[in-house]
C-alpha cells in the first residue's frame, strides 16, 4: 500500500477556534484520517518541535496553520512548518489576515505592556515586573520568546500557499480544500478556496436589498427588532456582507446577524474596509457636513468596524505612533 | 516616528486627485496664468471626485505620501450629479478613521475648486503644503521597513521595495 499524504495541523495567536473547527467535521473527520496520516497537530496529539525538526524537508504534503503572527517563536514555527511542508495553508481569519488579535496593531508594543502588566485595573504589580525573554533562575537561564512590535499575518512572515478563509472556516470549506489537495489538481497559488464573489451574491436575503439606500441612521442589532426576511442594511444595520467574500452559507445572516466581515475581501478588493467604508457612506442620506456627520456618529469605532478581522493585512496595516 | 527630527530640506509628497472638470482645470489656468505654487503636489487626474476610492487615498500613504489633496466641484455641480456628495461623506468618516490610525488631520484634505479659480488651487495648495511641512515626513514605508527590522528574514521585502519605488 503507498504511504497516505501527511498532513499537519498548527497554530500560533490564536483563540482555539479554528482547532474546533477541524473537530467539527464529525464523521468526516474519519474520511479525512482514513486518507491522511496527521503527524503533527499539537493542540490533539503529543507532538513536540523536535518531533518535526527530525521529518524529512518537503515531507508534509500541507500544513494549515491558524492564529497570527506576534512572538518570536510562533516566527521559527512557521519558517520550519514551511521547510518540512511542500504546500501552507493559512487556516482561518488570523492567519490570512491578522484577525481580531491584530486590532492590537492599533496600540505600540509599550502601551500594550504598559497596559497589562501595570495599569489594567486588575493588576498589582508593585515592583514593575515585566516579562523577559531571558532570565538567570538557579543556576539556569531561562528564555521566553520575544513580543514582537506587530501582529503579521501568516504571509507577511513566510510564504503562503493558500488561504481558507472564516472565523473560523466552515467543515465544508475544510473537507472541499482537503479533497482539493489530495485531488492533486491544485489551484494557483495565493488563491483563497472560497467562491470569489461577495457574500451578498450568496445571501437568501439579497433580494430584498434595495438598489437605493439611503442611512439616516446606523443600529447596532441589539438595539432594534430586526425583521429576520429582510436585508440587514436595509434596516440600517451595518451588514459587511457587501465587502465580503462568500462561501460561509450567510451563517450569520441566518442567525439573523449581519456579516462582520471575517472571509475578508474577494480578489478585486485590495482593503476590505476602505472598500466597506466607501460603500456605505457613499448611501448616506444627507448632502451636507452636519447632517453626514451626525448619521456617521452611529459609527463610533471604524477602525473595529470594517477591519475586525484585518487590520494586519490592510493598506495601513498598524497605527502610526511615536514608539514603533 | 522620523516626525521629531525634521530635515530643514524636506519636502513633502503630496498626490492630489483632481476632478477633470473643475479643479484639473483650475490647476491648469493656475499654470496658464503664471501663478506660483509649491512644487510638492503630484496630481492625478480623475472624471469625478466621486470617483476617489478611499483605497487610493490609503495606497498614497502607504506608497510614502506625506499628504493626500482631493479637488472637486462646489455642490451642485458635480457633472455626475452626486459623485462630489459621496466624496464628502467618504471623507468626513476617513478623516476620523485615519485619525484612529495616527494620521493627522491636517494630510487629508478636500476642497471644491471650480474650473476658474486658479487662483484658490496656488492658495490651497500652498497652505497644505506648509501645514504638513510643519508636521514632518508620514514616510510610512520607512517605519514599517523599520519595525520589519525585527524579523529573522522578510520575504515581503521585496514586494515592498517594488510599491515602495512607485511611491
Ligand atoms: S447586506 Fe447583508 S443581509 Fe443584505 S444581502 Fe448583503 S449579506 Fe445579505
Ligand atoms: S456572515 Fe460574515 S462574519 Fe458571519 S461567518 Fe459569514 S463571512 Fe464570517
Ligand atoms: S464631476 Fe467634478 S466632482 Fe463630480
Amino acid at each position: 500500500m503507498p504511504e497516505k499524504p501527511k498532513i499537519g495541523f498548527y497554530w500560533c495567536a490564536s483563540c482555539g477556534g479554528c482547532e474546533e473547527s477541524v473537530v467539527d467535521l464529525a464523521e468526516d473527520i474519519v474520511m479525512v484520517a482514513d486518507a491522511v496520516d496527521i503527524v503533527f497537530w499539537p493542540v490533539a496529539m503529543d507532538f513536540k518541535r523536535a518531533d518535526v525538526e527530525a521529518m524529512e524537508d518537503g515531507s508534509i504534503l500541507a500544513t494549515m496553520v491558524n492564529g497570527a503572527i506576534r512572538t518570536s517563536e510562533q516566527e521559527e514555527m512557521a519558517e520550519l512548518i514551511r521547510r518540512k511542508s511542500k504546500i501552507v495553508i493559512a487556516y482561518g481569519s488570523c492567519a490570512h489576515m491578522g484577525g481580531i488579535p491584530s486590532l492590537a496593531n492599533e496600540f505600540s508594543r509599550t502601551q500594550i505592556m504598559e497596559f497589562m502588566y501595570q495599569e489594567s485595573p486588575s493588576v498589582v504589580n508593585p515592583d514593575k515586573t515585566r516579562p523577559m525573554t531571558s532570565v538567570k533562575h538557579n543556576s539556569f537561564n531561562v528564555t521566553l520568546p520575544e513580543i514582537r512590535n506587530l501582529v503579521r499575518t501568516l504571509d507577511q512572515v513566510i510564504e503562503v500557499d493558500y488561504y481558507l478563509p472564516g472565523c473560523p472556516p466552515t467543515p465544508k470549506l475544510l473537507k472541499d480544500a482537503v479533497l482539493t489537495l489530495l485531488s492533486g489538481k491544485l489551484p494557483p497559488k495565493g488563491t483563497v478556496l472560497s467562491p470569489d464573489e461577495a457574500l451578498c451574491d450568496q445571501c437568501a436575503r439579497k433580494d430584498t436589498k434595495p438598489s437605493d439606500l439611503s442611512f439616516k441612521h446606523f443600529y447596532r442589532p441589539h438595539a432594534v427588532l430586526l425583521d429576520s426576511t429582510k436585508c440587514l442594511l436595509s434596516q440600517g444595520v451595518v451588514c459587511m456582507g457587501p465587502a465580503t467574500r462568500a462561501g460561509c452559507e450567510a451563517l450569520c445572516i441566518s442567525a439573523n446577524m449581519p456579516c462582520s466581515g471575517c472571509f475578508g475581501p474577494t480578489s478585486r478588493v485590495r482593503d476590505q474596509g476602505a472598500k466597506m467604508l466607501s460603500s456605505l457612506c457613499s448611501n448616506i442620506d444627507p448632502k451636507d457636513e452636519d447632517g453626514i456627520d451626525a448619521v456617521l456618529e452611529d459609527i463610533p469605532d471604524p477602525v473595529g468596524t470594517f477591519y475586525r478581522y484585518g487590520l494586519a493585512s490592510s493598506l495601513l496595516r498598524k497605527k502610526i505612533t511615536e514608539d514603533m | 516616528m522620523p516626525e521629531k527630527n525634521i530635515k530643514s530640506n524636506y519636502e513633502p509628497k503630496i498626490v492630489a486627485f483632481f476632478c477633470n472638470w473643475c479643479t484639473y482645470t483650475a490647476a491648469d489656468l493656475a499654470g496658464v496664468s503664471r501663478l506660483k505654487y509649491a512644487p510638492n503636489v503630484r496630481v492625478i487626474r480623475i472624471m469625478c471626485s466621486g470617483r476617489v476610492d478611499p483605497q487610493f487615498i490609503l495606497q498614497a500613504f502607504a506608497s510614502g505620501a506625506d499628504g493626500v489633496l482631493i479637488g472637486g466641484c462646489h455642490p451642485g455641480d458635480c457633472h455626475y450629479a452626486e459623485g462630489n456628495y459621496k466624496m464628502l461623506r467618504r471623507f468626513r468618516l476617513l478623516k476620523r478613521m485615519l485619525k484612529d490610525l495616527g494620521i493627522a488631520d491636517e494630510r487629508l484634505r478636500l476642497e471644491w475648486i471650480s474650473a476658474s479659480e486658479g487662483e484658490k488651487v496656488k492658495l490651497v495648495i500652498n497652505e497644505m503644503v506648509e501645514q504638513v511641512k510643519a508636521l514632518g515626513p508620514l514616510a510610512i514605508p520607512q517605519h514599517l521597513k523599520n519595525i520589519n527590522e525585527e524579523l529573522k528574514h522578510f520575504p515581503g521585502e521585496e514586494i515592498r521595495e517594488e510599491e515602495m519605488a512607485h511611491a
